[in-house]
């Protein structure tokens, strides 16, 4: 930095905006590392659009979820407006006047989700009910007066001041102080409340447009409560409490766990103080599902339980769930070529029909393409192998025919989850994620669970089935394929029979009964001997079974036999598909390396094996033994391994010394010896510290000359 | 009954609205009336009121010294988080300026600024600063008690400072002593007393008649478990609509008191179940009065809602921590490791080991421990993610879990459980794992 000025002196530097280094840009960033160059551009403007589309579906899904919450509580606090307008005339508002109403909102565990539910809710109680909303957060609150501060500040919209000392800065500007008192902002409340009807332009339009009643609460919510100190909480309640006459005060508390601690943070003399209702919010679980559910975007089995598994063992968050869905999709099209045929139908055909030389490799490499190729006619396969203008072909028709299955996939799996989630003991799982990661896997039809769902399925009575089955009718009348088509038209027949049953049974039933009297009568009287008696009873007993079927039952076993082949037509796993690939993300391991990091593991690996991050051929041939190749903090690692809780400095340095001249020739000239000993002495020392740094050992007044070890498997 | 209140230096029409504004007050309005003198006599210089929640405390004071119209200054000390805003509410509310205090001012700032201040306007009428919650001033600044009680004296101006609190005056008197103030009690209410004040707030379309009665019965029914003013008031807004409606229906008329009674009574029974607790909201309440024909039962409180979600791994770090907590060390061994050969309790244990871990509380663990039981009860095998440190953490944030040491991460830190032994019960219900089992108190 240079300055015209001849004196010296301190200057100040203001950083221009535009002097940063200029920053790599997404898609640069993108193309970059990315394989298949030519179409990494393609593939990351394909990436933006499909991310883009997912996004405004999930806030709209969680809009949705949040809006009976959001409503209620709306609802509550036009409620206690209208209450402290009507404080003069009405008794029972006057009998709690001295109470501040409060909304307990029970949000759930995962923290980090609530912001998005208290921006919407901050932006319709500004919308609809009153524009002073502020929202706090425990870790800007440290004391009363800091929250004070805070709702003061965000109230009023300028700075008030709280502790002398600590805003030097603003001392030059002393036109600015207020007091942080309550009593300041009753004195703004005040006039804030006139101004509406006054003269200022800009206000009258305002309020004109949003309509406020005449004297709008100040709703003050707390986003964590449970992080507030609770001595703080109760003085800043104490202090509200005393300005209710003056000041439409009205609290929402966000509430993680349970609402008990309400109770446990305050006492009885300040939840005297309010008038606590409570808000229950939608379970995450059940927010999770309606979010897969609408999930646009297809992972493999295995990378969807990954996703799953971290949300239901480590953290509840919707927010972190959708991010690993991003992070998978931009992977996906990271390090796939081909998914630039992942688009829209239109699009797909037309880029399939341009694919390149090195594309059409690419497919033939595939290996579900590869199988598809070994069940073809050997002409064909030599075609698919040597012609690139018929694989194009081909490729073409293969999309189409996933296009196909995805239609039909997903109606049917939901038909399946309708079917299967009434059963006793859910043998299918409850939710129809876990359905889906079972038919994402493999062949659900193979699996036990699904033969004793079927079994199950036999065994329900008629009005249950019937339910179920008006549901999938229900669920398949928004398929648009053909084959849905007429699954549906076979659905609809069969439960017209079920209908028609109630009719007919009589009647049926009664002639059935004839029937199988003088049948089973002949069989017995011509018994003979023990053998024959024996098969005759057995076979007695066949043909009774198929004989004593009511039609009711034929129909059942007709019914589960028709949903039995659908779901082997189509819900066969994505893996059997051609091209699939195209389509699914497959890695989990990678998803999972990123998403739930090991820091620990990671470092004893590198400790212990330095060859895996440095890939140096000479660390490369140990396997218990310790090199002196390796890097001093891994002898030292390794060395320290074998000792008790407490380290002998003194030893270990021995010890290393030992290993780090194992191969050596012994130096002849004792001063370089000497020499030679100091920088060894100073990488121990250096070594030493930097595992004192990773927090292995530290520092203890135990010994003199020892470090304390802080892992396990000392003796 | 009421006494009416007498002094000289003020007018009686006054006196007469005071004496009425202040039910069941009347000795102790009128001690600290003589206490007070005279509009222009000098004054006692401190005085210290002091008596249990809800005894009038500051009403009487507020009362009495806005009705007699004398210069003072109310200063709620909750609200004072520095001692310069105490002093500025002074100022302003005497002189009505306090631009010329300096930033953090300290107790001889104050006292110089009204000194200067009260020459320009010397007092012709005592003047009244009233400290309420003053037992806050103990925890600011060491020379603000003291001072504030002899400020008579410092600033030589006729001034008297009105102490009110909830704790006797034993506990505040500093070490260094100080200037005596005059001690006030104000008793509590007496059952005739409260049922006096409660029958004022009457509804306007009712009688006060059959206010009073219904303050009768309430207080009949209240009165062995809650003394405290506030909260009797909020239960008999709460009860009074049910009261009132077999009136609106026209079952009864006011003089039926016996089958007011009647209807009111299991409602007032059920309301002293959750007395003190304000488990649901005064608006809620109604509502469940009106809907309770249709179904009962069917509002939960506060305290209903016990149960908390939690992912997977966390309700077993929980567990783990609940069983550091509550388990001694030693029989980790016992409990968690497949041949641990047979411990006898009573010769295993100390004798201080004896006695129930959970009458004794939480005991802190480190986190190595922590994680070692984890590792133990957890089915599958985890990987020492960063995810499950995390949980910890936010447990701690949640409160579920304590931490007992300073924040360094390195010098493995110590955690307390911080949840009932129902709660983990539950927790470790959902994940079938059976807990009482692995509990050293219950074995």
């Amino acid at each position: 930095m240079t300055t015209t000025s001849v004196s010296k002196g301190c200057f100040v530097f203001k950083p221009k905006a535009k002097q940063f280094k200029k920053t790599l840009d997404a898609e640069e960033l993108f193309t970059n590392g990315s394989e298949g160059c030519e179409s990494s551009k393609d593939r990351f403007r394909l990436c933006q659009a499909l991310w883009n589309n997912m996004k405004s579906e999930t806030e709209s899904v969680q809009d949705g979820l949040n809006k009976k919450i959001l409503d209620s509580v709306l609802e509550f606090v036009k409620k206690s407006a209208t209450s402290f307008l009507s404080r003069e005339e009405d008794w029972a508002s006057r009998m709690r006047a001295s109470e501040i109403p409060t909304a307990a909102l029970v949000l759930g565990v995962n923290v980090t989700d609530h912001d998005l539910t208290f921006q919407s809710m901050t932006n319709r109680l500004q919308q609809s009910v009153t524009p002073f909303v502020v929202s706090v957060q425990a870790k800007e609150c440290a004391a009363v007066k800091h929250l004070l501060q805070k709702v003061l500040q965000r109230l009023m919209g300028i700075n008030v001041s709280v502790d002398e000392d600590e805003e030097e800065a603003s001392a030059n500007v002393p036109q600015n102080r207020m007091p942080c008192s309550p009593s300041t902002l009753c004195d703004w409340y005040k006039t804030a409340c006139e101004k509406p009807s006054g003269i200022s332009p800009a206000k009258k339009r305002r309020s004109s447009e949003m309509e406020f009643p005449p004297r709008p609460p100040i709703v003050v919510i707390f986003r964590d409560l449970e992080a507030f100190s609770s001595r703080v909480l109760q003085d800043f309640i104490l202090i509200c409490s005393q300005y209710t006459q003056q000041l439409p005060l009205l609290f929402i508390f966000g509430i993680a766990t349970s609402p008990s601690t309400i109770q446990r943070m305050l006492p009885h003399s300040v939840t005297s103080l309010l008038c606590i209702e409570l808000f229950q919010s939608l379970s995450c679980t059940q927010h999770l599902a309606t979010i897969i559910d609408k999930f646009p975007f297809k992972t493999s089995g295995k990378v969807l339980q990954v996703l799953v598994g971290l949300f239901l063992y480590h953290d509840f968050s919707v927010r972190n769930f959708i991010k690993g869905l991003q992070f998978s999709l931009l992977e996906h099209f990271h390090s796939q070529p081909l998914s630039v045929l992942c688009r829209n139908k239109q699009d797909a055909l037309a880029r399939a029909r341009q694919l390149s030389h090195q594309e059409v490799e690419r497919i033939r490499q595939l290996p579900s393409f590869m199988r598809f190729v070994e069940e073809q006619e050997p002409q064909e396969q030599v075609e698919l192998l040597t012609n690139d203008e018929h694989v194009k072909d081909v490729c073409q028709k293969l999309l189409k025919g996933l296009r196909q299955y995805h239609k039909n996939f997903f109606p049917i799996l939901r038909c399946l989850h309708v079917l299967t989630s009434s059963l006793p003991k859910y043998p299918l799982g409850k939710q129809i994620r876990e359905l889906h990661v079972t038919c994402l896997e493999g062949n659900v039809w193979e699996t036990e669970e699904y033969e004793s769902a079927l079994q199950l399925l036999r065994l329900l009575a008629k009005d249950e089935l019937l339910t179920v089955l008006l549901k999938c009718v229900e669920i398949l009348k928004h398929g648009k394929a053909k084959k849905l088509r007429d699954a549906l038209r076979q659905l609809q027949d069969l439960t017209d029979k079920f209908q028609q049953l109630d009719d007919h049974s009589a009647v049926e039933g009664h002639v059935e009964g004839r029937e199988d009297d003088p049948s089973s009568g002949q069989g017995i009287q011509k018994k003979t001997d023990l053998f024959h008696l024996q098969k005759c009873l057995l076979q007695m007993k066949d043909s009774r079974r198929t004989k004593k079927m009511s039609p009711f039952e034929l129909l059942r076993n007709q019914t589960v036999e028709y949903i039995d082949s659908l779901i082997r037509v189509h819900l066969a796993p994505p893996e059997s598909q051609p091209l699939y690939e195209v389509c699914y993300y497959t890695s989990s391991g990678t998803l999972r390396r990123h998403l739930n990091a090991t820091p620990r593991t990671s470092i004893q690996t590198a400790l212990n094996h330095p060859y895996c991050y440095l890939q140096n051929e000479a660390l490369r041939n140990e396997a218990g033994a310790i090199s002196n190749a390796a890097p001093d903090i891994c002898i030292v690692y390794k060395l320290h391994l074998e000792c008790g809780r407490l380290i002998n400095l003194y030893d270990w340095l021995e010890a290393y010394t030992t290993v780090v001249t194992a191969t050596k020739e012994v130096d002849p000239d004792p001063s370089e010896k000497g020499k030679a000993d100091e920088i060894r002495h100073a990488r121990f020392i250096r070594a030493v510290s930097e595992l004192e740094f990773l927090g292995f050992v530290k520092s203890t007044k135990q010994k003199t000359d020892h470090v304390a070890r802080l892992t396990w498997g000392g003796c | 009954m009421s006494v009416l209140l007498q002094n000289q230096g003020y007018a009686d029409e006054r006196l007469r609205v005071v004496t009425k504004r202040l039910p069941c007050r009347e000795a102790q309005a009128s001690t600290l009336l003589a206490l007070m003198g005279e509009p222009e006599q000098h004054s006692y210089p401190s005085i210290f009121i002091y008596g249990h929640t809800a005894t009038g405390k500051s009403h009487v004071t507020q009362t009495l010294l806005r009705e007699l119209e004398l210069p003072h200054a109310v200063v709620s000390c909750v609200e004072c988080v520095s001692s310069g805003l105490l002093f500025e509410q002074v100022l302003l509310a005497f002189f009505s300026s306090s631009l010329t205090l300096p930033r953090s001012p300290c107790l001889s700032d104050f006292v110089r600024l009204y000194r200067q201040l009260c020459a320009q306007l010397p007092a012709t009428q005592t003047r009244y600063i009233v400290l309420d919650r003053a037992e806050l001033l103990r925890d600011m600044d060491a020379n603000l008690l003291p001072g504030f009680l002899r400020l008579q004296e410092l600033v030589e101006d006729n001034v008297t400072v009105i102490l009110l609190s909830e704790i006797v005056w034993d506990k505040f008197r500093p070490n260094t002593g100080c200037f005596e103030p005059l001690l006030l009690h104000f008793p509590n209410y007496s059952k005739a007393e409260l049922q006096e004040i409660l029958a004022q707030d009457s509804h306007p379309s009712y009688s006060p008649e059959l206010y009073s009665s219904y303050i009768n019965i309430l207080l009949g029914v209240f009165y062995s478990v809650c003394r405290d003013l506030r909260e009797l008031r909020h239960l008999a807004a709460l009860n009074f609509p049910k009261f009132c409606e077999p009136l609106e229906t026209g079952e009864a008329k006011e003089k039926d008191t016996h089958k007011l009674w009647r209807n009111i009574e299991p409602h007032l029974k059920r309301a002293m179940q959750t007395v003190y607790l304000r488990d649901v909201s005064s608006v809620q309440w109604e509502q469940q009065q009106q809907t309770e024909e249709r179904e009962t039962g069917g509002l939960k409180g506060l305290s209903a809602h016990d149960h908390v979600e939690l992912p997977y791994y966390s309700k077993f770090l929980l567990i783990a921590a609940y069983l550091a907590s509550y388990n001694p060390a030693r029989t980790d061994r016992r409990f968690f490791l497949k041949h641990h050969g047979k411990i006898k309790k009573t010769n295993f244990m100390k004798k201080h080991e004896k006695t129930s871990n959970h009458l004794l509380g939480p005991k802190p663990f480190p986190l190595d421990r922590l994680l070692a039981i984890f590792y133990s009860v957890v089915d599958s095998r985890v990987a020492p993610t960063a995810s499950v440190f995390s949980q910890i953490s936010s447990l701690v944030t949640l409160q579920l879990l304590s931490q007992v040491s300073h924040d360094d991460q390195l010098d493995a830190p110590k955690y307390k459980c911080a949840v009932s032994l129902d709660f983990i019960r539950a927790i470790a219900r959902t994940v079938s794992f059976d807990i009482v089992r692995y509990l050293y108190d219950f074995l």
